[in-house]
């Protein structure tokens, strides 16, 4: 079959996740998000690698991956220290970022 | 008018290379006052009169040379250093030592030296002596760069100085406000004049690309006519400024708040002075335009008539002095301003008047000194008796001033009168009533103070003053009589070469028509004034419906026309000014700072802190960016 | 070989099955309240991602994204969910004033640019991976020819990179001691001297339960009397309303104590 509707679900998952980073305040579920959206771009690659006949594409879903699961462990454990210091995972908590 | 014979300056030899020691040695004692500060408290007078001695020496010295010299090598240039080079202009310090500034050196030195003597007595009950010493110093050194200046940059830097010396003298007693105001008053006006300077040597540089005599000499003839009028009434009203002409007059009277010496040497003798050596100096200017030299002439006039009507006003025995120095130097403008018939009568009348009025100056100042420092006319009276040697002098000094027959004035005065009488009758007229209200008002200024009846009051012990001031006082006064007779026949071929003057017969004994009339209007004003003032003189200033009186002691109402013609309409405008500043200027500026300011404070509220608003934020410029390249591309 | 049901693969099958349960599941994660639901819809998405790389041949990927990503991110997720509350639950109301709404229109943009953009990249069907994995003899060995040649470097650095975070988590979960650790003496004074100031029980609270019967936690102790002990039973439990209610703790002792007296009495009749 062909690639496009692969191409197409891995966008429109992207686009949920992006809807559920800009929506949700609990810092866990905002940081779900973030992985769907991981989780889409490597669709997409591995749709590429399909398409173009070569591995370099898994290759790099392999990456993402790796990455992915560096960056759950220091994003979780930054909710964690930051639930421990304000009683709160929401995001909407931390605003000392402003004018 | 003719052409003028251009002198060149000849490079200086020998003696002549020594002038700049001139300038420096009175500069370096005055710095070294100031400096060393209270510690030269005990000497420092002693310094400061060695000082304008030392150059008074070298100046003599100079002027055996120059006199043995032949007439071509006379003037001497003592190239300095270069001063500035900049584009097209190279600024050159130098001295020019020839005929003109020589006698001015000698003037301000010799002069100066006798008033420092007398200011050793006079000031010899002021702690602040060693610093009054400094600033006279400086004046003496200030004053000597400006006349041997040979350009008129450098002549503009000693201009300055001499502004400067007069300010710290004027209000040298700071601690009386009047004193305080007229400082800053003498400050002001000057500026004005400066103001004419400074644009004067401008316009010197844009035309001839340098400021120095020599060149400004030699190019005078290309000037044109428009720029020639402009350059002489700039450089008219500069001279003003500095010497109390009308309309830049006013200062001199409350010049007279410093002390006595200040107002003999710096305020009679020589800076006030200045304004006639800048417009004898610049005879090459004013060979090229009728107008401006008519209108030093005019000036000259109406200043020695509103002088001597000043003088014949004034119950204030400096002030009556004062306003008989504004008509002096009105004369000597006169003579300046008639062009080179008189330059050298200028020069001439400028010499003996240093003489004479210094004389009187510290004469006035010997009376104060003896009526515990009581300056009106009105408390004096039969002072002849107590004060011998002062009454003495200074009766030399007023037969000088009123042109006595072989006294100074006699020669210096008459010589205008009848140059006036030459080149215009109306001139010559209003100097000749100006000579008969002069000896008018000295006359009543000797009668009120030496004659009569005493009118002191009982506390008032009045005694001749100390040797350390009757001394100058003596040298003065044989300066005033025999000055004249001593310079009349040699003065003006001496000063033909730098001032293009032409020569005239003047023997010692000349009694033309005019000379007779001038006698005769003078001997009138004298009979009016001993008539008037013989009798009962009240110690109070008597209320007087007059006009003339009244506007008289109002100064002419100098001040008021200064307040009324410029001050108020400046101020006038300078709260229009400023309301539109506040209003427009502001309104703009301001109304479009807080403009951005709220535009700011309104978008800053974007930055609420929210992570999923920068999120948002985030999206939607991505969005924007993909869209233009997307649908870019499908253009 | 002829297929089951014509012009249909089993990939497309994969894709049309796992497609729409992906996107539901992700939808139901952006809407569900609790943490606990969003973390099990993500696994469902995660599992038919997984399923449409089978699909695509990726066994390889299959495979790791369920270990990796299902087994060992999304536990880790559910530990942290488990750290910062269960069940807690986010409120519906947005604080954000428009956020809702911008976001939405924001993302629907998005979307409509993404998929015109990806709809139209390809022209003709994929190459395929046969030829690829041809090379090394299958997929595993084509990637791992490609990971320790022409990507080693890259794949260094990622070992560096999970060191750090590994490191850099504990850093970060570390919590600071703030005073020395109690020793056994100062504990036995504070809890005598509690004893002596409030009349707190110095020693350990009664165990739960009764003995040869009933131990389970929720079961409230009994004393001598037949009371309860309070102190037997967590004060969680007792608020929830979790706890054996007290008579049906006694009820086989009041029996027994029944059945005694009855033989008692009988007893008691028969020497009569």
């Amino acid at each position: 079959m062909s690639s496009e509707p692969y191409l197409v679900v891995s966008a429109i998952l992207f686009a949920i996740g992006v809807l559920g980073f800009l929506v949700r305040r609990n810092a866990i579920i905002a940081f779900m998000s973030v992985e769907l959206m991981l989780n889409s771009v490597n669709l997409s690659l591995v749709t590429f690698a399909r398409q173009h006949g070569n591995l370099d594409g898994q290759v790099g879903t392999f990456f993402v991956m790796v990455v992915a699961a560096a960056e759950v462990v220091v994003g979780l454990a930054i909710i964690v220290a930051v639930y421990r210091a304000r009683r709160s995972a929401s995001v909407d908590d931390a605003n000392l970022l402003k004018f | 008018m003719q052409l003028l014979e251009i002198v060149n300056a000849v490079p200086a030899s020998g003696l002549f290379s020594l002038a700049w020691l001139l300038i420096a040695i009175p500069l370096a004692s005055a710095a070294l006052l100031l400096v060393l500060g209270r510690y030269s408290d005990k000497w420092g007078h002693i310094l400061a009169t060695a000082a304008p001695l030392a150059s008074f020496t070298i100046g003599l010295v100079l002027f055996g040379q120059m006199l043995s010299a032949d007439e071509g090598s006379r003037a001497a240039s003592v190239p300095l250093f270069e001063w500035l080079s900049t584009g097209n202009w190279t600024i050159e310090v130098g001295l020019l030592v020839d005929q003109l500034s020589i006698l001015f050196v000698l003037l301000i030195t010799g002069v100066g030296s006798l008033i420092h003597i007398y200011s050793i007595g006079y000031m010899a009950h002021d702690d602040r002596r060693r610093r009054f010493f400094a600033y006279l110093n400086l004046f003496i050194a200030a004053m000597l760069l400006l006349v041997l200046a040979d350009n008129y940059l450098v002549l503009f830097v000693g201009w300055e100085g001499v502004g400067l010396a007069s300010y710290l003298l004027i209000s040298f007693w700071q601690h009386r406000p009047s004193a305080a105001a007229a400082g800053q008053k003498a400050f002001v006006v000057n500026r004005v004049g400066d103001l004419g300077m400074a644009m004067a040597i401008f316009t010197m540089l844009a035309w001839f690309g340098s400021s120095s005599f020599s060149d400004v000499n030699a190019g005078a003839a290309e000037l044109t006519p428009f720029w020639a009028t402009l350059l002489g009434l700039l450089l008219l009203l500069g001279a003003c400024g500095k010497s109390a002409q009308v309309p830049l007059q006013s200062w001199l009277l409350d010049a007279m708040e410093g002390p006595t010496p200040v107002s003999a040497l710096i305020h009679a003798a020589t800076m006030v002075t200045a304004g006639v050596y800048l417009v004898v100096r610049s005879n090459a200017i004013y060979a090229q335009s009728e107008i401006a030299l008519t209108a030093v002439a005019i000036v000259g006039t109406v200043t020695l008539l509103a002088g001597a009507w000043i003088g014949s006003s004034k119950d204030d025995i400096k002030k009556v002095l004062a306003g008989s120095t504004m008509s002096q130097i009105g004369y000597m403008m006169l003579a300046a301003g008639l062009g080179p018939v008189g330059a050298a009568f200028a020069i001439f009348h400028l010499i003996t008047h240093g003489f004479f009025k210094a004389n009187m100056f510290l004469g006035a100042g010997s009376v104060m000194h003896g009526m515990d420092d009581d300056v009106d006319m009105r408390h004096y009276g039969g002072l002849s008796k107590a004060m011998r040697v002062t009454f003495i002098t200074f009766a030399a000094g007023y037969l000088a001033i009123i042109g006595f027959p072989f006294t100074a004035g006699f020669y210096s005065k008459d010589h205008i009168i009848e140059a006036a009488f030459d080149q215009n009758t109306v001139l010559g007229v209003l100097a000749l009533i100006g000579a008969g209200v002069t000896a008018y008002y000295m006359t009543r200024l000797m009668v009120m103070t030496f004659f009569g009846k005493k009118r002191w009051a009982d506390d008032v012990h009045p005694h001749e003053s100390p040797l350390v001031m009757t001394v100058p006082l003596i040298i003065l006064a044989i300066a005033s009589l025999g000055a004249g007779l001593a310079m009349n026949g040699w003065i003006q071929g001496w000063l033909a070469p730098p001032t293009g003057h032409e020569v005239h017969d003047t023997p010692l004994v000349h009694f033309t028509t005019i000379g007779l009339l001038t006698l005769a209007v003078v001997i009138v004003g004298v009979l009016v004034g001993w008539f008037l003032h013989r009798g009962e003189i009240p110690r109070n200033e008597p209320t007087t419906k007059n006009p003339l009186v009244l506007a008289g002691r109002a100064d002419l109402y100098g001040d008021a026309l200064n307040e009324h013609a410029i001050i108020r309409p400046t101020r006038g405008l300078s709260k229009g000014v400023a309301a539109i500043d506040r209003g427009v200027v502001d309104g703009l500026t301001m109304g479009s700072a807080s403009l951005a300011g709220g535009l700011s404070a309104w978008l800053r509220t974007a930055q609420n802190g929210y992570v999923r608003t920068y999120g948002l934020t985030l999206v939607i410029g991505i969005v924007a960016l993909a869209a233009i390249v997307f649908f870019g591309q499908l253009v | 070989m002829t297929s089951f049901i014509p012009l249909v693969s089993a990939g497309e099958v994969a894709f049309w099955v796992c497609g729409p349960i992906a996107i539901l599941l992700a939808v139901g994660m952006v809407l569900m309240r609790k943490p606990v639901h969003s973390a099990i819809c993500i696994a469902g998405v995660m599992l038919a991602l997984a399923v449409m790389y089978a699909a695509q041949d990726a066994p390889f990927l299959f495979v790791i994204q369920i270990i990796v990503y299902t087994g060992a991110i999304l536990m880790l997720f559910l530990f942290v969910v488990m750290l910062v509350g269960v069940d807690t639950s986010d409120s519906v109301v947005e604080t954000l004033k428009g956020h809702r709404v911008a976001s939405f229109l924001a993302v629907i943009g998005l979307a409509v640019l993404l998929v015109m953009a990806v709809g139209q990249v390809f022209e003709g069907e994929p190459a395929g991976l046969a030829a690829a994995n041809e090379e090394f003899g299958g997929n595993l060995e084509g990637l791992a020819a490609l990971l320790f040649s022409r990507y080693v470097f890259a794949f260094e650095a990622t070992a560096a990179l999970l060191i750090t975070a590994a490191v850099g988590a504990m850093v970060l979960a570390h919590g600071e001691r703030l005073k020395a650790k109690k020793s056994q003496v100062v504990q036995a004074q504070e809890r005598m001297e509690a004893y002596a100031a409030e009349g707190k029980h110095p020693g350990v609270l009664p165990n739960s339960g009764v003995y040869a019967r009933f131990n389970a936690i929720h079961a409230p102790a009994l004393l001598p009397d037949g009371s309860v002990a309070e102190a037997s039973v967590s004060e969680t439990l007792t608020a929830r309303g979790a706890i054996v209610a007290v008579d049906q703790l006694r009820t086989p002792a009041d029996r027994a104590f029944k059945a005694i007296e009855r033989v008692h009495s009988d007893a008691e009749g028969e020497s009569e």
